[in-house]
């Protein structure tokens, strides 16, 4: 995998904390961001409480069916919703995809985040051939960004060729091979 | 009999940590000004200035949204059960 970066964050975000998240997930979010582009894509990975591990994805409908817009279907979320808490689950990340411009949230994005305990993950698909990918903490209104962790799995996948491109320099991008 | 109403992660610093709540009320307004006498604040998350269902929350009466019910008029009955989201909602800056 090669890694391209981009410039520092922008608004004053400060680095703390990662969101560790398999490889199999993130290529899975990506290929619904490009199959919704150039509209936005949204979803939902969730995890075990407390886990703060991302493992069922949740590709959500835009109800917006928009460009430059986002919203899950309130009957939807309802129903994801209640099956993480049957589960005992939690949404470790929410996802969406800026398709024209980069992968930073909007003041939109900050006014609505609403579980200060999700990773805020951010897809752009402005550029054709690569996908920047960023996380976030949005708490209060204060945005956070934080290094993303990739797990992979090298046993699925030890050749594939892909390019993200991440917000941080490549030294806080840790490769983990788990070897499974 | 009660209305149970189930609060998200984030507004539940205002029913002390608790994710299930009990009020009473006629209508949703009723039930909120019911919870705010004991989860004071928390009405003025779910309510603007104006008096309408703020947009960054989704609001369901059994598995209704209630903004098709008649939002804050929507008629609850003892038993009902409320159930209170944050919206999940957002965008591409405008430029």
């Amino acid at each position: 995998m090669t890694v391209a970066t981009s410039p520092p964050p922008i608004g004053g975000a400060r680095l703390v904390g990662v969101l560790s998240i398999d490889r199999s997930i993130i290529d899975a979010i990506v290929a619904h961001a490009r199959r919704d582009h150039p509209d936005e894509a949204c979803g939902v990975v969730a995890g075990p409480v407390g886990s703060d591990t991302p493992t069922r994805h949740i590709p959500m409908d835009n109800a917006a069916r928009s460009m430059t817009f986002y919203e899950f279907d309130s009957m939807e979320q309802l129903r994801v919703w209640r099956e993480m808490d049957d589960r005992d689950e939690e949404p470790v990340v929410i996802y969406h995809s800026h398709t024209a411009t980069e992968a930073y949230p909007s003041r939109t994005d900050v006014a609505f985040a609403g579980e200060p305990g999700a990773h805020y993950l951010l897809v752009s698909t402005r550029e054709p051939d690569t996908e920047e990918i960023r996380s976030f903490r949005i708490v209060d209104g204060v945005v956070t960004e934080e290094p993303v962790r990739i797990i992979v799995d090298a046993a699925v996948d030890p050749h594939a060729v892909q390019s993200y491109m991440f917000g941080q320099s490549p030294a806080t991008v840790d490769y983990e091979c788990s070897g499974r | 009999m009660a209305i149970e109403v189930r609060i998200p992660t984030i507004l539940r610093s205002y029913t002390g940590g608790a994710k299930v709540v009990e009020g009473t009320g006629d209508t949703l307004t009723d039930l909120l000004a019911d919870l705010d006498s004991r989860h004071a604040g928390l009405k003025a998350r779910l309510v603007t200035d104006a008096g309408a269902l703020h947009r960054f929350v989704n609001v369901y009466v059994n598995d209704e949204d209630v903004r098709f019910l008649g939002a804050l008029d929507a008629k609850l009955n003892d038993g009902d059960s409320v159930t209170i989201l944050p919206a999940v909602a957002g965008g591409a800056p405008t430029r």
